[in-house]
């Protein structure tokens, strides 16, 4: 509707239309969010590397600076530049307004003049970047475990009955059967526990579905490995352990230090303890060996194996290192070999693994932060035409 | 609701009468009551009818979220056109309306007659619509992706451009080059004869007459500011549909640069007659209180330095002093008491911010305002400097080439191999140098060829350079 008025001088049209077609905005701004996606796709390597994420505690939304996004151009530098403001009536000089934030409006950013100024990021879930990342990994050697070997492997305390071993008695419960039969009997109180006040505790078998895969996790955790190398098996563990937990309904990690000689530790020792030392890598696929058939019987799991390191071994120990991990291929869906080698040293593992012609057994070289990517991408790349 | 609409009109013409006593001169006025993301999709685009990108889409998501939040709103925006479009926010009070309306007027009084404006074009809004549509084209001949990916190139260098406000009657830049580098060249071939005898004593010196010739003639004869058109127009890589979509773009450029300049100046007049205008009106006490509420938020002081408050208090202090001169205006400058309201006129119609602020802000102001200059220390932003003169100074450099650092095109044919150098004028402030360095590659897809800058970093000459593959950057 409009309705206009002709004036001596002026004339004027007031109108109200129905703009509910106009999506222009809309649709730029959604071509936008595309385009931030296809950064963070490209970012990929950098990104998962991210300390922020690789940090997270289980947060669900990540923060991810962005560094394509921005709209350069030639713009002064806002840091060293001299700015106007002003005060409430009482300024001097020598007042501090601010200290360093880049994002603070409030220190003079005009909007739209300085758009280059804000940092941005994006907000992007865990999830999405799982479902980025992962679409191009794809899950080496499923080894089928048959149905019918599915295996009791524990059971847990579930149920109360009348009957039972003596030694499974519950004892609370019994109390109260025996409270409430004095109480409906006129004498209340404890006394004269019967027979038929007896409680006991009964089990239930717990039968693990053959979906199950475990990860052992060795690292070198002698002198030479320092923070970078950690950084960079970590970022790997992190990302392999949730891919592995998209594709099988539980996964555990157990995670084998070792210098001159293995122990399993937690989680925490793993990534942060540093020991002296040499380094002898036979002695933690021992150790893994130990473990997988003391725990893991490969009918019931699929296990990965993954020895990261930075190349240094006792060169006579190389042989029984190749044996090992023949050994351990026998148990293991794979076998993965990752080593953090920022310089580009020839390394003693890497020259016998070098000529071990496994096809379940795979190294790859990170020589950057970025590499870490490139590596799940070797260890889990999509395979055409096999199983 | 027509009541409220029938109302809106009432008062608008109210309003225009009240102008039109006050001397404002507007064009014919379209209002458009427009819900919240449509306002904003404006403000983003600067116009409604702008092509699209996905900075717009940027900025708008920006602008609608702060909104969606409560942190900050639009009223009104106004387009330099005639006739005049002005959008209102759906869901305006009346008084809110009424305020506009008369704010909106003096920007378009603003528009009509300052002289920075003298030269846009008033059909913008349809000129901008072709281009959209035109852009919309290319996009189906040549694929989204890539029409995208030339438009952020082009928006990267947008700001470069020469609006000169003098311009030769039907001025062929082009033409007007080439003229002069004939004119280098035959002065190379020929040392510039002064007077009748020269040609004797140029017998002497014959042999050594002509300088090596090895050196090559500059390209272009003088530096070059509009780095848009000089690409536009001599890049050697360029498709017929970019060098359009060059020129179209540079066109909004050029229509959208006297808005950058007088960002002050034109929100101060609008200020400062929303309040006269309003004030003439009969208001009921609740409207006078949302009036000043709502008026009290727009020219609010603030730390950033609010445009509308200063460009307010800058006329206002203009219109006092022509209307009251001290006794040393009078005798020194001869100036006649009353003039207030007619200088404020003169100063709308002849200063751009830059001139604005060298003349007008006065040392009684800067005090006044508390205005100072900061900078950053270590990590701490502290006051460094509160004599007036030198914040004056620093406001006027700031607004200097609407903000943007002075960039020109130094050489088109550089190391004889066709490339191409910038030249930062480098005037005490330095580049972003991570800004600097991806800005480059968006040049050298524009110019083809390596690209090259050259700036001032910590007191020394630095050249910045782009092959193609990468940025290097030396000492000079």
């Amino acid at each position: 509707m409009s309705s206009s008025f002709e004036q001596n001088k002026s004339s004027f049209v007031v109108s109200k239309e129905d703009w509910s077609l106009h999506r222009k905005g809309y649709q730029d701004q959604q071509r936008h969010q595309e385009k931030v996606r296809e950064v963070i796709r490209q970012n990929l390597p950098d990104l998962i590397t991210e300390e922020n994420i690789i940090m997270s505690d289980g947060k669900q939304i990540i923060k991810v600076p962005l560094r394509n996004l921005e709209e350069y151009r030639f713009i002064h530098n806002y840091q060293k530049q001299k700015h106007v403001g002003q005060g409430d009536g009482d300024s001097e000089v020598g007042d501090v307004l601010a200290q360093d934030q880049p994002k603070d409006a409030g220190k003079g950013g005009k909007a739209g003049n300085q758009p280059g100024h804000d940092v941005v990021e994006a907000e992007i879930s865990i999830e999405d970047l799982e479902n980025m990342l992962f679409s191009e990994l794809e899950l080496p050697f499923i080894q089928e475990k048959e149905k019918d070997e599915l295996e009791t492997v524990s059971f847990r305390f579930n149920d109360v009955r009348k009957k039972g071993l003596m030694s499974n008695i519950d004892k609370k419960r019994t109390i109260l059967e025996n409270l409430r039969r004095n109480a409906t009997s006129g004498s209340p109180g404890i006394h004269g526990i019967s027979p038929d006040d007896l409680r006991y505790k009964t089990w239930e078998d717990v039968k693990l579905p053959h979906s199950n895969a475990v990860i052992i996790a060795m690292m070198d955790t002698s002198g030479s490995m320092g923070n970078f190398e950690k950084y960079c098996a970590r970022s790997f563990f992190f990302w392999m352990t949730r891919f592995l937990r998209k594709q099988y309904e539980k996964v555990e990690i157990v995670f084998l230090a070792h210098h001159t000689e293995a122990k399993e530790v937690t989680e925490q020792d793993f990534f942060t303890r540093g020991e002296s030392g040499g380094t002898i890598c036979s002695s933690v696929y021992q150790k893994a060996l130990e473990i997988i058939d003391e725990r893991y019987p490969p009918s019931s799991y699929n296990i990965y194996p993954f020895h990261f390191s930075d190349g240094d071994n006792l060169t006579s120990d190389n042989v029984r290192c190749t044996r090992l991990i023949g050994e351990l291929l026998k148990r293991s869906n794979m076998f993965g070999y990752g080593e953090v080698n920022q310089y580009n040293r020839s390394s003693t593992l890497m020259s016998a693994y070098r000529n071990l012609t496994h096809e379940r057994f795979l190294y790859y070289v990170i020589k950057e932060k970025g590499e870490v990517y490139q590596a799940l991408k070797r260890f889990f790349h999509k395979r055409e035409g096999e199983k | 609701m027509t009541t409220e609409l029938e109302q809106l009109e009432y008062s608008i013409q109210e309003i225009m009468e009240i102008a039109d006593g006050f001397g404002l001169d507007y064009y014919p006025m379209r209002y458009e009551i427009c819900p919240a993301d449509i306002v904003y999709t404006f403000g983003a685009y600067g116009m409604p009818t702008r092509f699209s990108h996905w900075s717009f889409g940027k900025t708008f998501n920006k602008m609608k979220m702060q909104y969606d939040f409560g942190l900050s709103k639009i009223y009104e925006l106004v387009i330099n056109s005639n006739p005049c479009y002005a959008f209102l926010l759906e869901g305006n009070s009346l008084i809110q309306n009424k305020l506009i309306v008369a704010h909106v007027l003096a920007h378009c009084d603003f528009f009509k007659n300052n002289l920075r404006f003298s030269a846009t074009n008033r059909d913008m809004v349809e000129s901008m619509a072709a281009t959209a549509q035109r852009i919309n084209g290319y996009e189906l001949i040549h694929g989204a992706s890539k029409v995208e990916a030339f438009i952020d190139a082009v928006l990267a260098i947008q700001e470069h451009v020469d609006r000169q406000l003098i311009k030769p009657q039907r001025y062929d830049k082009r033409q007007q080059m080439e003229a002069k580098q004939r004119l280098a060249k035959e002065q190379r071939k020929a040392p510039i004869r002064q007077g009748e005898y020269d040609d004797l004593w140029e017998l002497e010196t014959q042999s050594a007459a002509l300088p090596d010739s090895g050196e090559a003639i500059p390209f272009p004869p003088e530096p070059e500011k509009d780095v848009l058109w000089f690409i536009q127009e001599y890049s050697e890589d360029l498709e017929d549909w970019q060098r359009d979509i060059m020129s179209m773009l540079r066109e909004e450029m050029l229509y959208f640069w006297p808005q950058m300049e007088t960002k002050i100046m034109n929100e101060g007049w609008a200020s400062y007659w929303h309040q006269r205008i309003l004030r003439e009106m009969d208001l009921s006490s609740e409207e006078t209180i949302e009036f000043a509420k709502l008026n009290a938020s727009v020219v609010q002081p603030s730390q950033s330095l609010n445009p509308y408050y200063l460009g307010l208090k800058i006329f206002e202090d203009i219109e006092r002093r022509w209307n009251e001169p001290t006794e040393e205006e009078r005798t020194r400058f001869g100036r006649v008491p009353g003039q207030g309201r007619e200088k404020i006129f003169d100063v709308r119609e002849l200063d751009s911010d830059i001139s604005f602020l060298r003349s007008y802000l006065t040392k009684q102001l800067v005090d006044d305002l508390d205005l100072y200059i900061f900078e950053k220390q270590g990590p701490e932003w502290k006051i460094t400097d509160k004599a007036w003169e030198n914040v004056r100074d620093q406001l006027v450099a700031s607004r200097m080439n609407g903000g943007f650092p002075y960039i020109v095109v130094q050489d088109g044919d550089y190391n004889r191999a066709g490339e191409l150098l910038l030249k930062h004028q480098y005037e005490g402030l330095e580049l972003d140098l991570k800004y600097l360095e991806r800005t480059l590659p968006y040049v050298y897809t524009l110019w083809g060829r390596p690209v090259h800058l050259e700036t001032v970093v910590e007191d020394k000459s630095a050249m910045f350079s782009y092959d193609g593959n990468k940025v290097s950057r030396r000492i000079i």
